[in-house]
């Protein structure tokens, strides 16, 4: 098993480099988004409306966090299904988005445009959320405040272990 | 009859929740340190690996195993001889819920319309009870606090009183198929087998209370549940779908008895979350 580190945002090359079943640890940005936010962010393009953040510079976490106790940089992290994204997928990645991370398997649609777009879906682990904590160094609400557990949260990893599935 | 308090229920539930939500039920560490042993997939076992090393992180610095802390549902078996004293069951239960959730800052799940999705509930209420009256003077909670992944990929199916067993064994092995990485395995299947409609349902999730390493009493039973758990480790879907043989850790069957026409099979998919209790009051 090939271990990769790499930093975000990911050139072409980068991404060019890996193979399914790498063992990719991230260091950068994510942006956590599930259905509400993916909902939000196609009714915002279909008006042509400006985007929270630029999506070919971001990589998308489909994730809902548990809330943070005090003392403490963030609550559990991981990924949640990544098929229920699928029928957002394709606009947001014509659209320039590059790198997802979440669990299971795409469709066949969702794996077409990624490899049409030279575009990447990472796994993480589900379930293994105290783990995935621990690379997490920064954790903030970005916006949606009223989708709860489903707003859009940002955070800073390092070392954030995941696998390539699709690319 | 026998009084049982409020306060008394209440804090056992609190408890509960806080005893599952963090670490591993000891039986299905076990069953993952035995399957990476066993597995020869690279992959696979660098996943059960990272699953061992999040449930030890989990139990020692209090952060959930999974950021779904999941549905509360909860079999209550309320002797006919109880009585409780300071409030309905199920608002002591919720009560506990909301204080469970606040104190340990759980991921509040739940929202109020399931066609809006507007409105978080903000305290994962309401839980899902079940009650049966049953003979005795004692109240007993199983507990289990059930993810969304897992549940999302469970299925119901009404064969013919004629299906073989390959049917019953084809039918759970396709959906543990299409379920793939989406529901979290390694697995643990509660399968329910006869009764009608909702009580094969009910049944697939009361097996999930099974603890993992029995089997049904009757052999003809068990030798389905190791036909099933075979066939669905056969598949090579493994553990979160990335291959290898550890699909399902363990398989439980209840079954009930059914109408002449009937053969319903309904099978509730469990993550290796698998965050359960019980508690005899």
């Amino acid at each position: 098993m090939q271990i990769t580190k790499l930093t975000l945002p990911l050139t072409a090359m980068d991404i060019a480099h890996l193979r399914i079943g790498d063992k990719v640890l991230l260091e950068g940005t994510l942006f956590t988004a599930r259905d509400q936010a993916h909902q939000r962010l196609c009714r915002l393009l279909e008006r042509g409306d400006k985007l929270p953040f630029p999506l070919d510079a971001s990589a998308l976490f489909y994730c809902g966090p548990s809330p943070v106790p005090p003392g403490r940089i963030c609550g559990a992290i991981g990924p949640t299904t990544a098929s229920r994204m699928d029928k957002y997928t394709p606009q947001l990645i014509h659209n320039g988005l590059k790198i997802m991370i979440g669990k299971g398997e795409r469709s066949s649609q969702v794996k077409e445009a990624i490899r049409q777009n030279h575009a990447l879906y990472l796994t993480a682990i589900g379930g293994a959320s105290a783990l995935l904590a621990r690379s997490v160094t920064s954790f903030e609400l970005y916006c949606w405040e009223d989708l709860g557990p489903e707003a859009v949260y940002r955070m800073v990893v390092n070392d954030f272990p995941c696998y390539v599935a699709c690319r | 009859m026998r009084i049982v308090a409020a306060s008394k229920i209440h804090n056992s539930v609190v408890t509960a929740i806080d005893k599952i939500v963090f670490g591993l039920d000891p039986l299905v560490r076990s069953a993952l340190e035995k399957a990476c042993q066993a597995e020869t997939d690279e992959v696979a076992r660098d996943v059960l690996n990272a699953l061992l090393e999040n449930a030890s992180i989990s139990e020692s610095e209090r952060i959930p195993y999974c950021q779904d802390t999941g549905t509360v549902v909860i079999f209550a078996g309320i002797g006919a001889e109880v009585s409780i004293s300071g409030g309905p069951l199920d608002d002591i239960i919720n009560d506990a819920v909301r204080e469970a959730w606040k104190m340990n800052y759980l991921r509040p799940s739940i929202v109020n319309c399931p066609l809006s999705r507007s409105g978080n509930c903000g305290d994962n209420t309401p839980a899902i009870i079940h009650h049966r009256i049953v003979a005795g003077e004692r109240l007993r909670l199983s507990i289990a606090l059930k993810g969304g992944g897992a549940e999302n990929m469970s299925a119901i199916k009404m064969l013919p009183p004629t299906a073989a067993e390959e049917e019953i064994i084809d039918f759970i092995t396709e959906t543990v198929v299409k379920a793939g990485g989406k529901a979290c395995p390694p697995l643990v299947l509660g399968i329910g087998i006869g009764g009608n409609f909702e009580t094969a349902a009910l049944n697939a999730k009361r097996a999930l209370f099974v603890p993992l390493n029995d089997s049904h009493p009757d052999e003809k039973v068990a030798a389905l549940e190791r036909q099933i758990l075979d066939s669905v480790n056969a598949t090579g879907i493994g553990a979160q779908g990335m291959g290898g043989r550890t699909t399902a850790l363990s398989v439980h069957i209840i079954t009930s008895p059914c109408h002449i026409a009937s053969l319903p099979v309904a099978v509730n998919l469990q993550c290796h979350a698998h965050r359960h209790c019980e508690i005899i009051l």
